[in-house]
């Protein structure tokens, strides 16, 4: 089966509807399907739900989909760094899920493996536990969360076989396996398709069993906080 | 004198242990890894890695290399990479000895409160709830008292929690503080400070 496609958008066909659900993979701008975000503005798919640590900044990453109106709900654990979403949230227009960071990959790997619900210590006795399951194990308090079942992941990756096995770079991988395991379908964006049988099957950080379309592209990869030291003197 | 900032980061780094993994919060935490000196310790950035290094010179910065704080950084020759859910499986899991992070309040029963202030623009708890109940160890760093001069350690936290009876120890500019049975226990007051100034600028039951 010919998982290679053109470009974010023939890649993007048909799997795109209003009111969908959507796990995006990366951490603040890092590991963003930039290019697969930017075709679902294009193709204008509105009421979505997204599962994603961040929300991106006010014109990069999910960013540009929360200008376009796009956006109906986001599940994240930290958004603080978007003007725009906080506009959204305040007047109503944005609703908004917070998940611990742990949760919320802890929820989409589940997904991906199959279990709907598992039990953590994270957030008993805080609002995040409010409503839901509790239950003692071994004297301690732990809730239940539930396991994330997206109608699509969009996901970045550094390199691709043609078989879809893919290698991450560095701390780009963050929250791009667990939301690439969690969606029905799932696309990811490369910056290089490999020849299959270029890439060492010891090496392979997510199977290719995961991925159903790839496409390869130029990335901005912006920073968000440029730190640097400054070199000693000789 | 109390404890500057630099001094409280200082008095930090001599809880953590040879051996240790450690996660350090953002603000004075961060300044943690200034002292932990000939100590073999292992810093993890929760965003997926082992092994953080310091921040890299001008025109080495690599857009897919940063820490929690979204800043750019360096690996180390013992670096690990690592998806999200294995990095918290680690911090769930205790294998991360101790985290050290700053606080709005806490209180004697070691409730943490320190992601949101209701009214206040809110950001969201990123990994702090998962850090506070799963580590091994939980060290708060931060000023004893508001810049309206009310003590941070409080009888009961007022904002809502990060974690519920999750703190081990709370190093302050005015002394450093175990959470124990019945209340706070003072194990040392700053370099100039008496134990009865630390007493008078804390609400919390001093045991």
């Amino acid at each position: 089966m010919k998982k290679i496609y053109p470009n974010a958008a023939e890649a993007l066909d048909g799997l795109l509807f209003d009111g969908m659900f959507i796990a995006a993979g990366g951490f603040g701008l890092c590991g963003i399907p930039e290019l697969l975000l930017g075709a679902i503005k294009g193709a204008g798919t509105k009421d979505l739900t997204f599962a994603s640590n961040n929300a991106g900044v006010d014109d990069f990453g999910i960013g540009i989909l929360l200008q376009t109106r796009q956006v109906k709900k986001m599940i994240s654990s930290y958004v603080g760094e978007n003007a725009e979403f906080m506009r959204q949230y305040l007047s109503g227009e944005l609703e908004l899920e917070f998940n611990p960071q742990g949760t919320l990959a802890e929820r989409m790997r589940a997904g991906g493996c199959g279990i709907p619900g598992f039990y953590t210590k994270t957030g008993v006795g805080t609002v995040i536990a409010e409503g839901k399951e509790h239950k003692d194990f071994n004297g301690e308090t732990y809730i239940m969360e539930e396991g994330i079942f997206a109608d699509l992941a969009i996901v970045k990756a550094w390199k691709a076989d043609e078989t879809g096995n893919l290698i991450f770079r560095k701390t780009a991988r963050n929250f791009n396996p667990p939301a690439a395991m969690c969606g029905k379908t799932c696309v990811v964006e490369v910056e290089e398709i490999v020849p299959t049988g270029s890439l060492d099957p010891d090496h392979i950080h997510l199977p290719g069993i995961y991925v159903h379309r790839i496409i390869q592209g130029d990335h901005e990869k912006r920073i968000e906080q440029r730190t640097t030291r400054k070199r000693e003197e000789a | 004198m109390p404890w500057d900032r630099n001094q409280m980061a200082a008095r930090a780094a001599e809880e953590l242990q040879d051996g240790w993994y450690v996660n350090l919060g953002i603000g004075i935490p961060t300044l943690v890894a200034n002292y932990v000196g000939d100590k073999d310790i292992t810093l993890q950035s929760e965003n997926g890695m082992l092994g953080m290094g310091p921040f890299p010179f001008e025109g080495d910065e690599d857009p897919d290399l940063i820490n929690a704080g979204k800043q750019t950084i360096t690996e180390l020759n013992r670096t690990a990479y690592f998806d999200s859910a294995t990095s918290f499986g680690m911090i769930r899991g205790g294998k991360i000895a101790a985290a050290i992070l700053g606080a709005m309040e806490v209180a004697e029963n070691g409730d943490l409160a320190n992601w949101m202030i209701p009214g206040k623009l809110v950001k969201g708890m990123g990994g702090a709830m998962d850090l506070v109940a799963g580590v091994g160890r939980v060290i708060v760093v931060m000023d004893h008292t508001n810049k309206h001069g009310d003590s941070k350690l409080l009888k009961e936290c007022t904002l809502p929690l990060t974690g519920k009876a999750v703190v081990d120890r709370i190093i302050t500019n005015l002394g450093v503080l175990d959470v124990v049975e019945g209340g706070l226990k003072i194990v040392e007051c700053a370099d100039g400070v008496t134990e009865e100034e630390l007493r008078a600028a804390t609400e919390a039951t001093i045991v």
